[in-house]
């Protein structure tokens, strides 16, 4: 019951919101907060509940729900998506605290950003593909409306190309999912079952692989899908590009751990080569792009897109240290990028521009902030102590394992990686004081509550990797063993 | 069975014709015309109740009619269809008091005409129920008489619809020609045994281009736009589900009963139709500035994919026809009255007037964001059930073309729906005045909006319902 609650009771608040008028501004703001911190509560309930040992589904819940298809409402956790269920609720609250100082069309914005919630965390638990499918779906309309109403100049373009990007590859994915079932006997969308017994062809683990691809690839964004992630991270509020780097992205790489790898692992691994190579140009352009940036914003959504290239890099090789870096990852990319997306809406807040030339010296007006901006940038660029760097060097060290070549060049990604941050760090917080921000309030304790828990997180799995790799490191072993991978 | 005993069985139609004549007759006498259009609705689900299930099949008048679970599927979705529409017309401003009792009598007479669709089963009965429904309905689309594009529509209707009619009509002779018989089982047994020759699959073909005049299949699609952009909207929003809702009907009637074994043939043909339909209809509503037009493109895109079910013609497939229809139709009349009432307050249909709808009217702007995401297709709302259905027939048929053109329609599709969603949302209204919101209207809003939500999460019922309809 704990995840039917931690799934639903966003869309309860929902609807206590939508009941509530729109004039009581302060009302819907406790109530959303409520909501999530509840939310977080279950989330955080279910990791501690979470046996890491057990490799199976845990805290299922089965009910038929279109007994005519053989849909099940059926959730249930493992060690892949455990983490992912803690970040969505961490950040799910975290960001919601962020959005207090929402100010226009409050009602509408917690109402959207509740089912939001509500379609990230399906996303997660779900164990059947109608079920996945349908809370996939449920994501990108809020989604939409809140890029397009409270995001910056280009709002609208970025909020419809978001929506029609990841809606053309989503019914692709749903096309592999039909034919999945119709494959199988008796028909079936269980992901349990369907993994359990995959005797297909390899021509058509292929096809289905590439159908699922489109939607996972999108999502994740893999180059060349990516042209979508920068215009909707740059336009969107603080807090919807927290959730979108953090939560979104995630969703497009755990598609492939859930759906794509247990259920065709021969046309996964067919195709691992492309996934790499793809994962590489990824990280490198990323890089280069995010090194071109003036736009703080813009240079964070890039570094995204480099970032995620790790991960897809150490899916790509079906290692043990591959895939528990790729899983971690996703956990430290979600931590730190929100991060970073928070601190530049601290900044933008204050000064109403993003323009990393137009700082400077920040670093001697406002230190706390700038003390924290560089724990983040720090662990985003990947230096050992903080949780960037483990997970990271767990991909390459995977990778190293299949593909020596591309890991080599890859590393180029983490030489870029400093250059950006540290870069931006030297234009935003060192040099001469720019004289217009001489009266830039410091960061105040709203703020410093959404950033951190996050610090405290990166730091800890820096120190102490071991804990969150053993939560999921089964499960990710279990999955390499039954794809034939290699157990290293 | 003759006469005498089949007159129990039809006792929704007679009620249905009692109602459309009572209501002219009173029209004489009656001031108000408003009862009119109540009396007519008391009569439309009066006749509902009427609706007999028979445990098997039951021919009718010497076998011109088949009552069985399949025409009850359709004679409820009709008078569901009728009812919203009487809601619909009752609140509509475009039309004169002095037509308006005759507008509610001919919407009886053309819920008739429907619910024999639903149940022909003998080519010239399925002839005569198609030419008189689509009579009623050119006389509705001219209804504005004043109204020089409502007379443009009407007209228009009449000479293509005759064309079609005519073209079908040849087929239907050659098909009795060449079988001896007008009856669809008979026909069947007849096909059977000779197998499809060259005439056949002629007159086969010649009959396929009057039915897809009915769903506004392409290329048999270009009287729509204008048709259902001229006509009085309540009116264009029957049109764009009932007779397509029936027409879907017979198409799959007389295939299913008589050419089901000719299935490679028809299917290809069908195929085709379909990605044309959709396609045509999909990328032109992209370019439309006119709600209403926009939605008459709509309209034929989704008959492309309600084909898809047919084309797959599997338990799946079919299914999905039926319960795609049912969403369809629920979810279309939404949005017409949506439209329905920004035309009210408006008085312009320009996708334009619907800037910050969100903030004069949230609910109307919610449910035609709803009804937009349904006709999208995107889960959990009616449309999505639909869509899933078709799409998984044609996976299951391997008509895995189709299913790929189908898939990259509906990201078009996408964006022309979120066009005037934007505008709804993102765009500041240009005055504040409030949104008047006529009880009837609200009703058939409230009905559309709760089934259309209903539907997408606990499908159960209706795809219970659209199994056990389809008796052949």
């Amino acid at each position: 019951m704990i995840l039917s609650a931690a799934v639903f009771l966003p869309i309860a608040g929902m609807i206590a919101i939508l009941l509530t008028p729109k004039t009581q501004v302060k009302l819907i703001r406790q109530i959303a907060i409520g909501v999530s911190a509840v939310v977080f509560l279950l989330s955080a309930i279910a990791t501690l509940q979470f046996d890491s040992g057990n490799t199976g589904m845990q805290l299922v819940e089965k009910v038929a729900w279109i007994p005519q298809m053989n849909v099940f409402y059926h959730l249930g956790v493992d060690g892949i998506s455990i983490p992912m269920v803690f970040l969505t609720g961490l950040l799910g609250l975290l960001a919601c605290v962020a959005s207090y100082n929402i100010e226009v069309r409050v009602k509408e914005y917690f109402a959207l950003y509740l089912l939001l919630l509500t379609g990230m965390m399906g996303t997660f638990v779900a164990l059947d593909l109608f079920l996945f499918y349908v809370f996939w779906e449920i994501v990108l309309v809020p989604m939409y409306f809140l890029i397009g109403i409270w995001g910056g100049p280009r709002k609208e373009y970025a909020a419809i190309k978001f929506f029609l990007y990841t809606l053309a590859g989503s019914i692709f994915m749903l096309l592999g999912i039909l034919a999945l079932y119709f494959k199988s006997e008796p028909h079936t969308f269980d992901m349990v079952q369907l993994a359990a017994n995959h005797a297909y062809s390899l021509g058509f683990q292929k096809i289905i692989f590439l159908a699922l691809f489109f939607g996972f690839a999108i999502k994740v964004p893999i180059w060349p899908f990516h042209t979508w992630l920068p215009d909707a991270h740059v336009e969107a509020p603080t807090p919807i590009s927290v959730i979108l780097a953090g939560i979104l992205l995630k969703m497009g790489t755990y598609g492939f751990l859930r759906i794509s790898y247990p259920l065709v692992p021969d046309g996964a691994r067919w195709f691992g080569i492309y996934m790499a190579i793809l994962a590489l140009i990824g990280i490198v352009y990323g890089g280069f792009v995010a090194l071109a940036q003036t736009d703080f914003k813009k240079m964070v959504a890039y570094s995204s897109v480099s970032h995620m290239g790790f991960v897809i890099l150490g899916l790509s090789v079906f290692t043990y240290s591959g895939f528990d870096g790729a899983v971690l990852q996703m956990f430290n990319h979600g931590t730190i990028t929100a991060g970073l997306f928070l601190l530049v809406g601290v900044l933008y807040d204050r000064t109403h521009t993003r323009d990393m030339n137009s700082f400077g010296g920040l670093g001697a007006r406002v230190p706390v902030y700038a003390a924290i901006l560089t724990v983040f940038s720090l662990a985003s660029l990947g230096l050992p102590g903080f949780s960037g760097f483990v997970s990271e060097f767990l991909c390459l060290l995977g990778s190293f394992t299949v593909y020596k070549v591309i890991t080599i060049v890859s590393c180029i990604g983490i030489i870029l990686g400093a250059s950006y941050l540290l870069y931006m760090m030297q234009r935003v917080l060192l040099g001469p004081l720019n004289p217009k921000w001489k009266e830039l309030p410091e960061i105040n304790g709203r703020e410093l509550f959404t950033l951190i828990p996050l610090m405290v997180i990166i730091l800890l799995i820096g120190i102490f990797p071991q804990g969150m790799l053993n939560l999921f490191g089964p499960t990710t072993h279990a999955l390499v063993d039954a794809m034939g991978g290699i157990a290293r | 069975m003759n006469v005498l005993q089949s007159l129990p069985f039809f006792t929704t139609e007679i009620i249905l014709i009692a109602t459309g004549f009572v209501v002219l007759l009173l029209d004489l006498f009656v001031g108000n015309k408003k009862a009119l259009g109540y009396l007519t609705l008391a009569g439309v689900i009066a006749s509902a109740f009427f609706v007999h299930v028979p445990q098997a099949p039951q021919p009718l008048f010497f076998g011109y009619f088949l009552v069985d679970a399949y025409s009850v599927f359709f004679k409820l979705a009709a008078l569901g269809i009728l009812a919203i529409t009487i809601l619909m017309a009752l609140a509509y401003k475009g039309i004169s008091a002095k037509q308006e009792g005759e507008m509610y009598a001919l919407i009886a007479f053309l819920g008739m005409g429907l619910i024999l669709m639903g149940s022909a089963s003998n080519l010239l009965m399925i002839f005569l129920s198609i030419e008189f429904v689509s009579l009623t309905s050119y006389i509705l689309a001219g209804f504005q008489k004043q109204n020089p594009s409502s007379n443009e529509a009407a007209l228009k209707y009449l000479l293509f619809g005759s064309v079609a009619s005519g073209v079908m009509l040849y087929g239907m002779s050659l098909i009795f020609g060449l079988t001896g018989t007008m009856d669809l089982q008979g026909i069947r047994d007849a096909v059977f045994a000779s197998g499809l020759g060259q005439l056949l699959s002629l007159a086969l073909v010649l009959m396929l281009v009057g039915f897809a005049f009915k769903i506004s299949a392409a290329p048999f699609h270009m009287w729509a736009p204008d048709v259902y952009t001229g006509a009085p909207t309540p009116v264009t929003a029957f049109l764009t589900v009932g007779p397509k809702a029936l027409g879907f009907a017979i198409l799959l009637r007389v295939l299913m009963t008589s050419f089901a074994p000719f299935i490679y043939y028809w299917s290809v043909i069908l195929a085709v139709l379909s990605a044309l339909t959709m396609t045509v209809g999909n990328v032109i509503a992209v370019s439309q500035t006119n709600i209403k037009r926009l939605l008459a493109y709509s309209s034929i895109a989704q008959a492309g994919y309600i084909l898809m079910g047919v084309v797959a013609a599997s338990q799946i497939g079919l299914s999905g026809v039926l319960i795609y229809l049912v969403a369809y139709a629920l979810t279309n009349l939404g949005a017409f009255i949506v439209v329905i009432l920004a035309a009210n307050q408006f008085g312009t249909e320009d996708i334009e007037s619907y800037a910050g709808l969100a903030k004069r009217a949230p609910f109307l702007a919610l449910a035609l964001t709803v009804f937009f995401i349904s006709l999208a297709g995107i889960p959990p709302l009616a449309g999505y059930i639909g869509k899933f259905y078709v799409f998984a027939g044609v996976i299951q048929g391997h008509f895995y073309g189709l299913a790929v053109i189908a898939a990259l329609n509906s990201a078009v599709a996408a964006f022309y729906y979120f066009k005037v969603v934007k505008q709804m949302y993102f765009t500041e209204p240009k005055d504040s005045i409030p949104m008047a919101k006529p009880l009837p209207l609200m009703t058939a809003l409230v009905i559309t909006f709760a089934g259309v939500l209903i539907l997408g999460v606990f499908p159960v019922p209706l795809i219970e319902l659209a199994r056990v309809s389809l008796s052949f």
